[in-house]
């Protein structure tokens, strides 16, 4: 397969994850959008270092799969603190810090 | 005609299939489960580049990890009986709209761009590769990895900390 096989397929599914963030309504639903994009970007990081022979890509898509798991459970624990002060998890009802 | 690109194929339906699942499917208890199925098809997308240490990686840290604490969250956040989990979608014009023009104009770029068509042969262990580098070009970054966790580990426990 080229390189640019795992490319585009990096790309539909990053656009599909952005498609999630951007409509669901659920926060932990936006959370798995996000999830699906940064999925997609270790695609492409190690496409690029298979294809280039560098392992550096390699690494690179460790550090990024360890910092998503950071980031996930922040935001997780966000989420859980959100709907114990205001009993809902919907983006949309979210608007404390609008003026 | 080898049996790469009939691998690279079928994971790729799955992968597709399964993310447009996570983003469409009505009940959000069964997203995560799509989710779970993509993040291991991810895996053999990583197979069939030879890296199977970032194939391990992956289904140890977000198969398994990170599709647990999701469950743990919905499961504190919604009722999971009753039509509390199921989630609704808005604006999906807009965000028809915007992925697409993401998808357009990354796909201009990819299709455009000089990228080699073959893989250079391997050069001994990938792994072994992956952990030299770890610990010699990149111990830095590795090294602040551990402060990022244990500011992630003190950040959780302290939102979700219970009420005084």
């Amino acid at each position: 397969m080229p390189l640019q096989a795992y490319l585009v397929l990096a790309a539909v599914l990053f656009a599909i994850g952005l498609f999630g963030v951007v409509t669901r309504r659920n926060t932990i639903g936006i959370l798995l959008g996000i999830e699906l994009m940064l999925n997609a970007v270790n695609i492409n990081l190690v496409g690029f270092a298979r294809y280039n022979g560098d392992p550096a890509g390699m690494v690179f898509t460790v550090f990024a799969i360890c910092i998503t798991v950071a980031e996930i459970t922040v935001g997780l624990a966000l989420v859980i603190l959100i709907f114990r002060i205001r009993r809902t998890v919907i983006a949309d009802h979210l608007d404390l810090l609008r003026g | 005609m080898s049996l790469e690109p009939i691998v690279f194929w079928a994971l790729a339906v799955l992968l597709v299939g399964s993310a447009l699942a996570v983003v469409l499917t009505k009940n959000l208890f069964h997203s995560v489960l799509y989710l779970a199925l993509a993040l291991t098809g991810t895996a053999g997308i990583f197979l069939t580049l030879d890296a199977e240490f970032l194939a391990a990686v992956q289904l140890l840290l977000y198969a398994g990890g990170v599709i647990t604490i999701v469950v743990f969250a919905i499961v504190v956040t919604e009722r999971l009986v009753g039509d509390r989990i199921t989630q609704t979608s808005r604006h999906l014009f807009n965000g028809l709209l915007i992925a697409g023009a993401v998808l357009v104009a990354v796909l201009t770029f990819v299709l455009r761009a000089p990228l080699p068509a073959a893989r250079p042969p391997l050069e001994g262990d990938v792994t072994r590769a992956i952990g030299l580098a770890l610990l010699t070009r990149f111990v830095l970054p590795f090294e602040l990895l551990a402060v990022l966790f244990l500011v992630a580990l003190l950040g959780a426990t302290y939102f979700a900390r219970p009420d005084d």
